[in-house]
């Protein structure tokens, strides 16, 4: 389908449902996302992040229940068969992972890896296969490719092994990329490296890609869009501009300034005080009110809607607007 | 809080050295694992996780120590308290030289001296009671009666903010993992000791959980008198917390020096490239060239002479040959770098010794 976004998710909610309780992992997630954009979704662990992106490749288990639809390409895979969801993963969407030492076979060599994926999908030969896993490294920069092929994952460094992760990602020429806190297991000098280099192959192939992170300095330097996600809903979204200047909702607010951006050395840092609610016991309202400065008797009735506040600049707060209003 | 004040002054009774003398001070520690290298019939070889290291922190300051994977800040903090031996160098607490006949023993040395690392969960025994937890440093280093430890237990509860009443009798995988580095903290206090070395404390904790122990940890050194050693790879967080820095790299120091000093104007090409390859925080300023290319070589054989030449731009055939020493440039500022240095062969060398600023 022509025109159609690279990735449409409506309305996803994932449940993971147990004996005794429910744990409402994401609640009601919409975007879509066309070629060659990038959209980083931020949020601290348990907000919900991992499970949208693992539910966007119907990669949970059984046991969780998934409502929504979710589009590849104007394909809808809410239903998909699972030979149709072999087809698409690693083909059409693809992912990278934290930790690329789980993330990798360790029995066979990345080279091999590589190869067997383009086999698999595309039904060439191998000895073809090899030179695209070949081609593919010299795209990642890593340095003498060919021997580095013939490497075990074990052999690598941290930052060769993401690369050498990327690579296998991309070996199919994915439409959608999801990384999973791709840098967040590196050195910073290195961290800096594989982020420009997803920033370069993502425009240079014109890939769709979600980065999901909980570090606001990474998602600032990929993300043309950025999502806040906090207990499993997009509680601000908008271009990465808007939502890093104007922090419509207070959570996004709490957490600019938990990561010290422009603190005095030295200052008392503002907290936000409290900790994310249970997700098997949501309040009824909005989810942050019970740790928010703003909140208002209003904010305990039901979860605020979505409003918007310039392009493309959405935020679920009943205050945000006044919020806005006042020059931060 | 009221209630601790009785400790604070047994703090000040223990002080030998005077306000001047430095805490802690480290004269070239040393550290080499060995290690077989090259699979199993590999040869011999050594890690030199710390390889001649030197600093000295001042009382009632916090000095934090930055860099990457590999580059020994964990070792450092671990050597400083004799949990593995160091091969060679002098550590001196306060004036007295540690495990030295006329000095402070090892064991002495911790009850003044505890540390908070990085896993919350592993440093915590499961089976205990977060009561008996921290109860458990002063009934055995200290003799300090059952009940008058749980009532000790209970104030530091207090003092991290943990209601004892509430938290006192759970175990430590009831708790969050920001609930459970506030335990790790308290522990380390039950033994009111002057110095605390933080081990990564708050890396694995989300951010706004960071902020509020970074809090804590501000709080704390206030009230008690506390001087810290604080490790961490984030360089926000360091720049937040120290006086003063001390950037490693590959077992060596290669810059140290007042905080502001050291963010402003850093000298050493490893430490410029270590501030420049900070996410900008800003959409319309991102990065455009990585200060650095590659990983940190491996600990195993670092490079002959400097150890950072590897990935130097500016690196010449003196830097090969010479290990550059951790020199003073002006001010409190030390940097060991060939162009720091006037004559040193380099060809960007500096004409004279640079001027304070």
């Amino acid at each position: 389908m022509i025109n159609a976004p690279a990735i449409a998710v409506e309305n996803l909610t994932v449940r993971f449902r147990q004996r005794d309780r429910t744990i409402h992992a994401v609640n009601g997630v919409s975007f879509s996302l066309a070629r060659g954009e990038v959209l980083g979704i931020l949020g601290e662990s348990g907000s919900g992040k991992t499970v949208s992106l693992r539910a966007l490749m119907r990669l949970l288990p059984a046991y969780c229940e998934i409502e929504g639809r979710i589009a590849i390409d104007g394909e809808d895979i809410t239903a998909a068969p699972l030979s149709r969801l072999e087809e698409l993963r690693g083909g059409r969407i693809a992912m990278i992972f934290q930790e690329p030492v789980t993330a990798l076979d360790p029995v066979f060599t990345v080279g091999e890896q590589i190869a067997e994926t383009i086999v698999r999908h595309e039904g060439i030969t191998r000895r073809e296969a090899w030179r695209r896993a070949l081609d593919l490294f010299e795209r990642v920069q890593i340095p003498s490719a060919k021997r580095r092929l013939a490497a075990y994952p074990h052999e690598m460094s941290g930052g060769m092994r993401q690369r050498a992760m990327i690579a296998l990602a991309l070996s199919c020429k994915p439409s959608v990329l999801l990384a999973d806190e791709p840098t967040t297991a590196l050195d910073v000098t290195v961290q800096i490296q594989i982020l420009l280099l997803l920033r370069e192959l993502q425009r240079e192939l014109g890939m769709a890609v979600i980065f999901v992170t909980h570090d606001v300095g990474a998602a600032a330097e990929i993300s043309d869009r950025l999502a806040v996600m906090y207990a499993g809903r997009f509680v601000e979204t908008g271009s990465a501009r808007d939502v890093l200047r104007k922090r419509a909702h207070p959570y996004t607010e709490g957490l600019l300034a938990a990561n010290l951006h422009g603190a005095e050395p030295g200052a008392r840092l503002t907290t936000i005080p409290g900790a994310p609610p249970n997700l098997a016991a949501l309040p009824a309202g909005c989810s942050f009110m019970p740790r928010c400065a703003y909140a208002l008797p209003a904010c305990h009735d039901a979860p605020p809607p979505a409003r918007s506040y310039g392009p493309s600049h959405v935020a679920c707060c009943l205050r945000a607007a006044e919020r806005l209003a006042v020059p931060a | 809080m009221t209630a601790l004040r009785p400790d604070l002054r047994a703090l000040d009774a223990r002080d030998r050295g005077g306000p001047a003398q430095p805490l802690l001070l480290v004269h070239d520690l040393k550290k080499h694992f060995p290690t077989r290298g090259g699979g199993f019939f590999g040869a011999r070889e050594t890690v030199q996780a710390v390889d001649g290291v030197s600093f000295a922190v001042a009382k009632g300051t916090t000095l934090g120590i930055v860099g990457e994977s590999g580059c020994g800040k964990s070792t450092t903090a671990r050597l400083l308290l004799h949990l593995i031996e160091p091969d060679a160098g002098d550590i001196i607490f306060d004036g007295d030289a540690v495990g030295a006949p006329d000095g402070i023993s090892v064991r002495d040395l911790r009850l003044q001296m505890q540390m908070v690392f990085q896993d919350s969960y592993s440093s915590l025994n499961p089976r205990a009671t977060i009561g008996d937890i921290i109860a458990f440093g002063p009934r055995t280093a200290k003799r300090v009666s059952a009940g008058a430890a749980r009532e000790r237990a209970d104030r530091l509860l207090e003092q991290v903010g943990l209601r004892p009443s509430l938290f006192a009798r759970r175990y430590p995988h009831e708790l969050s993992g920001g609930q459970r580095q506030r335990i790790n903290i308290a522990r380390a206090l039950a033994l009111e000791p002057r110095l605390v070395v933080l081990d990564e404390a708050v890396s694995a904790l989300d951010k706004s959980v960071e902020a509020q122990i970074l809090n804590l940890l501000a709080d704390l050194r206030r009230d008690l008198g506390l001087t810290y050693l604080f490790i961490s790879h984030d360089l926000n967080v360091v720049r937040h917390v120290s006086d003063r820095v001390v950037v490693m790299y590959l077992g060596r120091i290669v810059e140290a020096g007042e905080v502001a000093a050291i963010f402003r104007r850093p000298r050493h090409p490893y430490t410029q490239a270590l501030l420049r390859a900070m996410p900008s925080m800003d959409p319309d300023r991102r990065t455009e060239t990585p200060p650095l290319t590659g990983d940190p070589p491996n600990p195993i054989n670092p490079p002959s002479g400097c150890r950072f030449r590897t990935r130097c731009a500016f690196a010449e055939s003196v830097c090969e040959r010479v290990s550059p020493r951790l020199d003073p440039i002006g001010g409190d500022h030390d940097v060991a770098c060939h162009m720091m240095v006037p004559g040193s062969g380099h060809s960007r060398a500096v004409e004279q010794q640079a001027a304070n600023d």
